[in-house]
């Protein structure tokens, strides 16, 4: 069944210089699948991810043909409503932990509240709730961490305690903005276990932004490639090396690799014609109708 | 504007310093003039500022003058406003009272929040002990209610209206103590301080040049939406008699004088309260407005 | 260049100490560059914040071309010699100053003179044209303002130049753009670097040399090398390089 289903979003933004289309005419349906969405900085991935919250800030204006969670619209809502869907049935692992968390609140207090908002509770169960998820996320003394406040933590342990605090209200949808860029890879391999297991286990349907080709070639079902606010390519993860997109093979070339030393990395050299050129593949369906 | 000035202004690559500055200037103007209600603020406030300077000129008669056989007039078209109990034009009172309201709020506006930014940011910057017994000495001043405050002050110092603008900035500064440390607290573990420290940077140059242009912001705005509560106390301090001294025709001693009647001559206690109710909305709009173009979560995407 | 002997870096007093270094140490030699991988929340950043004279409770011996640092304050001889960019580029630049008042800060705070033809010179070092001169950080993109913090690390003239993660914020294009911009830069100057990164592939194109860490230890000193080849000692170590090769659905 298809959890979400977009049409020809669009994200405008009026600037004194004319509207800015930050995202224009995506397309896409969720399954319950691992969805990659990948793209070079400012493509509008965040934005397509934040849009579908409505989390974009005025004087951001989203439109679109269609936005439907399980078939029902949630394009505009009222804030009132679209309260009760954020957390609870969508979540989203925002791209910079830092920035998101509050400097002033200790961890514990911010994850319990959080928690709290969509689950209820007494707040001894969400605390021991919360120690949990800090554990599954491969947080070592996690009491300790509790305790700390955000400029106490690593990168990376910033990163995975938004991760922890997104999954505590088991989401069906989660939007996972960048979630692992500063994670060694073996934390990383844990806490992409932890979704995979979600997206296998319960049904949740995972939308995967990131600039890691190579992990979204393993992690993910399906791959959305994105350039400037339009996506040019659709393709099977699987199938990502043997993308055919100049703009894809170009984000593939530029990665370094361990395997085979070169001296200087290969640039991309961005041509007018992929912003408006015809996308490749474009299949809209998921292809995982029925889930895994 | 011509448009090749705009786009200048507007450039999204400017050339030199100052065209960088201005342009900044501009984007924040156009910010603010978006903003209906604010702009009637500011101008309000320019009228006020006029009123002020052009008091002489523009009033029609002196603001003491006394006509004891035509007191307690109703506005009519010789006395706009009408006359007060001694027979003063009530309009040309309040022409001339702008001066005394506007010299309040100018001095509490630069004492108490500079006194607040300095005690905040020292406090939130340092740490440690430092913070702690700055933090309890504006805790002290916080447990009192501030007018209270205000008019022990006054009482201790003698009633009179520097005094009571003293006073009044003294009771005025421990809220923006408290938001400029909170600001402080979110700031300064941020990685563009510790790349300043790298630099070489001290102590002092860290807060003067890197943790005060971030608290500046959000201070202005505060003390913009602050300025109505400072005009009500600085009036309720006149109206008890702690402020200006007569004949002055302070906004708030004015209403004092007018309550004895008004009952049956309302005008003399109503006309000066309109004034204070306009100035101080006035305020708050231009406050509302400043929080578009300063504050920082606004104006950061 | 750099002598690191049996550092130990820690927060707060008991009972909530924190011990986030332990027994740290290794050389990194005038001209190289050092990887530092490991484990997320291992110390990594710490180390380098200490070096830099950014974290006071340390112990422990670091030398710096020669010279032992002091334990606390570090002079401005210090600072001409090592310099810092930071992991969030979103998060290190100082959002009211523009490009122009942050290098000229760092000229000025170095004593040197001749600012503007030294501002120029940078932000051409760095492959930012005369454009982004007076841009404030809120109209730079991400991999711009990466470029200004390095241009920012470079103005003292440094000679080592500690990068924490300095592309993980960054999209796969222009990380190949910073890299790019960092070898260059190493050539023509002669830098010496120590750059902490997650990216087994980004170590392995920058580094000579790495150190693995894990809780807070340096587990495992190595050369890029025995990297390419598989031949590490440790477990630990191992099992990064399996992960860095790829994700296996579990
Ligand atoms: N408030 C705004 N006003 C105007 N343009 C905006 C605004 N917010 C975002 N944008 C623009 O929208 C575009 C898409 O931004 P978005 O954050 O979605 O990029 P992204 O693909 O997530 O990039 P990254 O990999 O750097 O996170 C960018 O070009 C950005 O400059
Ligand atoms: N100011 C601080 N106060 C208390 N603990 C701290 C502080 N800074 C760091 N720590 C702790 O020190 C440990 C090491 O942190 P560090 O930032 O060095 O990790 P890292 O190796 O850089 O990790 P990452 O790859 O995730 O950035 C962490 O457990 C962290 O919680
Ligand atoms: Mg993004
Ligand atoms: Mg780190």
């Amino acid at each position: 069944m298809t959890l979400l289903s977009v049409r020809n979003l669009r994200v405008t933004f009026p600037t004194r210089q004319g509207t800015f289309e930050a995202v224009r005419g995506v397309s896409f349906d969720l399954g319950r699948e691992r969805l990659g969405v990948v793209g070079e900085s400012g493509s509008g991935k965040s934005m397509t991810g934040r849009s579908i919250l409505g989390l974009v800030r005025p004087p951001g204006l989203v439109t679109a043909d269609r936005m439907q969670l399980e078939g029902q619209s949630i394009l505009n809502l009222p804030e009132r409503k679209m309260r009760k869907i954020r957390g609870r049935r969508i979540s989203m692992v925002m791209q910079d932990p830092k920035f998101s968390l509050n400097p002033v609140m200790s961890i514990g207090d911010q994850i319990v509240e959080a928690y709290r908002l969509h689950a209820g509770g007494a707040r001894a169960a969400a605390r021991q709730k919360a120690l949990d998820m800090l554990a599954a996320v491969q947080i070592r003394d996690p009491e300790r961490v509790m305790q700390a406040y955000p400029h106490e933590v690593s990168g990376g342990m910033g990163q995975r305690i938004m991760i922890a605090m997104m999954l505590a209200p088991d989401p069906e949808i989660l939007i996972a903005d960048e979630p692992t860029s500063a994670l060694d890879v073996s934390v990383r391999t844990e806490v992409l276990n932890i979704m995979d297991r979600l997206v296998r286990d319960r049904g949740m349907g995972l939308i995967f932004i990131s600039h890691d080709l190579n992990l979204v070639a393993q992690f993910c079902d399906r791959v959305l490639i994105m350039y400037a606010g339009r996506i040019v390519e659709t393709l099977a993860a699987r199938d990502l090396h043997q993308a055919r997109h100049p703009y894809t093979r170009g984000l593939l070339n530029s990665l370094p690799r361990l395997d085979a030393p070169q001296d200087r990395l290969p640039v991309l050299q961005r041509q007018d014609s992929w912003r408006d050129g015809d996308p490749i593949a474009e299949s809209l369906e998921t292809e995982f109708p029925g889930g895994l | 504007m011509n448009a090749a000035r705009r786009n200048w202004l507007l450039s999204d690559a400017p050339q030199t310093r100052r065209q960088a500055r201005l342009g900044a200037l501009y984007q924040g103007w156009l910010t603010f003039r978006a903003n209906k209600l604010a702009m009637f603020g500011l101008i309000v406030l320019i009228v006020l500022i006029a009123m002020a300077a052009l008091a002489p000129w523009l009033s029609p008669q002196s603001p003491f003058a006394q006509d004891l056989a035509n007191r307690l007039q109703p506005p009519s078209a010789a006395h706009w406003l009408g006359t007060d109990h001694l027979g003063r034009d009530i309009l040309s009172r309040l022409i001339h009272g702008s001066r005394i309201t506007l010299f309040i709020v100018g001095t509490v506006a630069l004492i108490a929040p500079v006194i607040g930014l300095f005690i905040g940011t020292v406090a939130g910057f340092a740490g440690g002990w430092v913070d702690q017994v700055l933090m309890r000495i504006t805790d002290i001043f916080l447990a009192f209610p501030k007018l209270i405050l205000a008019l022990a002050f006054v009482a201790a110092l003698g009633a009179s209206i520097t005094n009571a603008v003293l006073a009044l900035a003294l009771t005025a500064w421990p809220p923006y103590a408290r938001l400029a440390r909170a600001e402080t607290l979110t700031i300064r573990n941020a990685d563009y301080i510790a790349a300043a420290r790298l630099q070489g940077a001290g102590p002092l140059r860290l807060l003067v040049r890197h943790i005060w242009p971030l608290c500046v912001s959000s201070l202005i705005v505060r003390v913009a939406l602050d300025m109505a509560g400072i005009i009500l106390s600085a009036a309720g301090l006149g109206f008890l008699g702690l402020g200006a001294q007569p004949p002055m025709p302070e906004w708030g001693a004015m209403i004092s004088d007018g309550r004895t009647y008004i009952l049956d001559f309302w005008w003399v206690a109503a006309m000066p309260g309109i004034a204070i109710f306009i100035v101080s909305m006035a305020f708050n709009l231009l406050g509302d407005g400043l929080r578009d173009v300063l504050d920082p979560k606004g104006a950061k995407s | 260049m750099l002598t690191v002997e049996h550092l130990n870096v820690w927060f707060g007093h008991p009972p909530a100490r924190v011990d986030a270094v332990k027994d740290a140490g290794f050389t990194v030699a005038p001209g190289e560059s050092f990887g530092l991988v490991g484990e997320s929340g291992s110390g990594k950043s710490t180390i380098l914040r200490a070096i830099a004279g950014l974290i006071d409770t340390w112990s422990g011996r670091i030398e710096v071309a020669g010279q032992p640092v002091a334990a606390r304050r570090r002079d401005r001889a210090f600072y001409k010699t090592v310099q810092m960019v930071f992991q969030d580029p979103y998060a290190s630049l100082h959002p009211r100053h523009s490009v122009d008042a942050v290098l000229s800060e760092a000229l000025r705070l170095q004593g040197m003179d001749d600012i503007d033809r030294r501002i120029a010179r940078l932000l051409d070092d760095v492959g930012l044209g005369r454009g982004f001169r007076f841009r404030y950080p809120h109209q730079l993109s991400g991999g711009q303002r990466q470029r200004v913090a390095i241009a920012r690390a470079l103005a003292a003239e440094p000679r080592l130049l500690l990068l924490d993660e300095p592309t993980s914020a960054l999209d796969v294009s222009v990380q190949a753009e910073i890299l790019n911009l960092l070898s260059d830069l190493r050539a023509e100057h002669g830098l010496t670097y120590v750059m902490v990164s997650h990216d087994l592939a980004v170590v392995g194109h920058m580094c000579d040399r790495l150190a693995v860490m894990q809780q807070g230890r340096i587990v495992e000193v190595m050369t890029v090398e025995d990297l390419r080849r598989g031949a590490a000692r440790q477990d630990y170590t191992r099992q990064l390089i399996a992960a860095s090769a790829g994700y296996q659905r579990a």
